[in-house]
């Protein structure tokens, strides 16, 4: 891309555009992995193609792709979100439960509880992260007790049925437009959206900064602490969104909702070539990465491998996804240190 | 940074714990006249003696300034194997030996990709923590076993012969002992807090810093297998799902001990401190009825608390600077201690030039 050549000083051009080529090479690779796996486990099994079984992946992937938008934009700042699974569990309930209460509520009101509810803990999480500079990893990991337990209070044994929910709000579960689920639909909005911002606007590109050298941003006159509260809202709040999503999709919600998603979310991220010490990846890449993990999980059970092998293959293939992107990372700065000569620091 | 603040800053930390665990012991006794006595003594050993092992070794591997997010799947993983061999007709004490080295075997694998490739061990063991309870699934199935012998699932229910303490308790208590003047009156224990404080200086001071963090990984295998195998016989049986979710407990522990998350300081008797005032809580919460998901909001808040105190009195000061000033430098958080490593930054000043 033109773009990448042209903000470099004088005859790095090139450097930057090979080096940009090589990373760029990632949501590419990740995207022909996804084909070789669907196009494999589609040789084996036939029924994988079809409309049924690809609308059943996307709206999965959906819901894991939406908070890895927000898992990104955290961790791209050198800080991390543990407490998403929790917020998942939280929100789908309490909207439940609202519906069963108040059966005439109107559905985007639903949404607005959800996303209100993740954006208040997030806003809590980047809050005592940024301001009172406590390291996030113990931070969301107590958010992710406090807001388990405050779940487990709130529910207090009462499951949410699908009788419970008005078919509108569920519709937007299974249904589709132009063959495409809704979910999916909603999750490719929000990525493109993102993925826009993070690109071209300075608050997202402050992200990057705050993550790749947090003194050097803040010297550069980066708000660091008011950009970092925000990617928690967002967060948060994307959360709070997808656990309203996960009331309409499973229509059924108990106190063990969105457990363990936290671990989920951040090895989508990771396989989608987002770095975990912050500074590099897209929010494009974390969402094939759910996707990816997502197909394979499917693409194992319609090959009818036995079920049991799809976590040991999971984790594998999380290994392998980081220690390539450590060699892809060594090649590219052998790259750039062979082209710039010897001035730069090792 | 000179020794002698984070020294009498980590005094502080266990004389607060002591306080706190006085706090919860007199709670305990007011709600219920018969708190403190040797059944709630036995009890609380029998449930935290399986976490405060796994405890111990991360305590080191997070001074160093890594993270072990695998150790609950390593105990699912090596009670699998345990369970399986049995039921293959192993002898108990051979199964026992294999499931020690699967630990040692797991342990080796994270230590190798974070110490040898450099790999974030963040990212490794959430990688290691699903590859480890996956194998577990392979190895067991949906079935659960039960046959083991009634002479070692004793330790499920009777103390220590002598004793009130849990069979792992006592293992628990003997192994803080040694780590305890490993990590403060050793070289190696020392070796231990110079690689987290201070990895290039402790480098070029001639630690072997990625041995000794390949070494610390396969400890906390090892260590993780042995709770494994004391979690199967207390339960006298084991399905492939045992423990999990227990990580987060785990490393809620170890922090809450002040063990800090960005290596270089910590403490046995912390973390000891922590596994016990956690024990009793739970237990004290328990004769209350208080729901398990409930006492979770409790964990979390002690958590939060244990490290927003450290670190309140500097933010108030800030804060104060900045009203003062009306605007103060705006400085980014605390950035993590670990280093990144020169293609880590090459890669992200390159992205930060698009």
């Amino acid at each position: 891309m033109t773009v990448l050549a042209s903000p470099g000083p004088a005859g790095t051009g090139s450097r930057f555009a090979r080096a940009g080529a090589l990373l760029r090479a990632r949501e590419v690779g990740i995207g022909v992995v996804l084909l070789v796996v669907f196009g494999v486990t589609t040789a084996h099994n036939h029924n994988f193609a079809d409309a049924n079984s690809v609308q059943q992946l996307l709206s999965g992937a959906a819901l894991i792709a939406m908070l890895g938008v927000g898992e990104t934009l955290v961790i791209v700042t050198r800080n991390v979100d543990l407490s998403v699974g929790s917020v998942v569990g939280l929100s789908a309930y309490v909207i439940g439960d609202l519906f069963s209460h108040h059966p005439g509520m109107p559905v985007i009101l639903g949404f607005a509880v959800g996303i209100g509810i993740g954006a208040v803990i997030g806003a809590i999480n980047g809050f005592i992260t940024a301001a009172l500079r406590v390291p996030s990893l113990v931070v969301t990991l107590a958010m992710l007790y406090i807001v388990r337990g405050v779940d487990g209070r709130v529910v207090n044994g009462v499951i949410i049925v699908p009788s419970n929910i008005p078919s509108a709000f569920v519709a937007i579960g299974f249904r589709t437009f132009l063959g495409i689920p809704w979910l999916a639909i909603i999750a490719f909005l929000i990525v493109v959206v993102v993925a826009y911002a993070m690109r071209s606007f300075r608050s997202g590109r402050d992200l990057y900064a705050i993550g790749s050298n947090p003194e050097a941003a803040a010297l550069a006159g980066v708000l660091s602490a008011r950009r970092v509260f925000t990617a928690f809202v967002f967060s948060g709040a994307l959360a709070g969104l997808a656990g309203a999503l996960f009331l309409a999709l499973h229509a059924e919600v108990d106190v063990t909702a969105g457990t363990g998603y936290e671990l989920l979310v951040v090895a989508a991220v990771v396989v989608g070539g987002v770095a975990i010490f912050g500074g590099s990846g897209t929010v494009v890449g974390a969402a094939l990465g759910a996707l990816l993990l997502n197909t394979i999980n499917q693409a194992l059970v319609a090959s009818r491998v036995s079920s049991f092998w799809n976590e040991a293959i999971a984790g594998a293939l999380l290994l392998g996804a980081i220690a390539f992107d450590r060699w892809l990372s060594l090649r590219v700065a052998r790259g750039l240190r062979s082209a710039e000569g010897a001035h730069r620091d090792l | 940074m000179t020794s002698e603040p984070v020294w009498r800053r980590a005094l502080r930390w266990e004389t607060g714990l002591v306080v706190v665990l006085i706090a919860v012991l007199v709670f305990g006794s007011v709600r219920s006249s018969d708190f403190l006595n040797t059944t709630t003594l036995f009890y609380v050993g029998l449930n935290m003696g399986e976490i405060a092992i796994m405890a111990l070794p991360l305590m080191l591997i997070v001074i160093t300034g890594e993270i072990d997010l695998s150790v609950a799947s390593m105990l699912g993983l090596s009670g699998a194997v345990l369970g399986q061999l049995t039921a293959d007709g192993w002898p108990v004490g051979l199964a026992m030996v294999a499931a020690l080295v699967t630990g040692a075997l797991g342990g080796a694998l994270n230590g190798m990709l974070v110490a040898r490739l450099g790999l974030p061990s963040i990212a490794v063991t959430i990688g290691t923590l699903t590859l480890f309870r996956g194998l577990a699934e392979i190895v067991l199935g949906a079935r659960t076993i039960t046959a083991f012998p009634a002479s070692l699932t004793k330790i499920g229910v009777v103390p220590l012969p002598g004793t009130h303490l849990a069979y792992s308790a006592v293992i628990f208590i003997a192994a803080a002992v040694v780590f305890g003047v490993v990590l403060h009156a050793t070289r190696a224990g020392r070796s231990i807090v110079a690689a987290g404080l201070a990895p290039e200086a402790a480098q070029f001071a001639g630690i072997r810093v990625r041995r000794l963090k390949f070494g610390l990984f396969v400890l906390s295998g090892v260590l993780c297998a042995l709770a494994g195998i004391l979690f199967t016989l207390k339960n006298a049986s084991v399905s492939y799902n045992a423990g999990t979710g227990l990580e987060l407990n785990v490393v809620a522990i170890v922090l809450f001990g002040g063990v800090s998350i960005f290596g270089g300081r910590g403490t046995v008797i912390g973390v000891v401190l922590s596994v016990i005032i956690f024990g009793t809580l739970q237990q004290v919460l328990t004769q209350m009825q208080i729901q398990p998901e409930v006492q979770n909001i409790i964990t979390g808040v002690l958590l939060l608390i244990s490290v927003i105190l450290p670190n309140g009195g500097e933010a108030v000061r800030r804060i104060r600077a900045r009203l003062r000033t009306g605007s103060g430098p705006v400085r980014a958080p605390a950035p993590p201690a670990r280093s990144v490593t020169p293609s880590d930054s090459a890669l992200t000043r390159q992205e930060n030039t698009q």
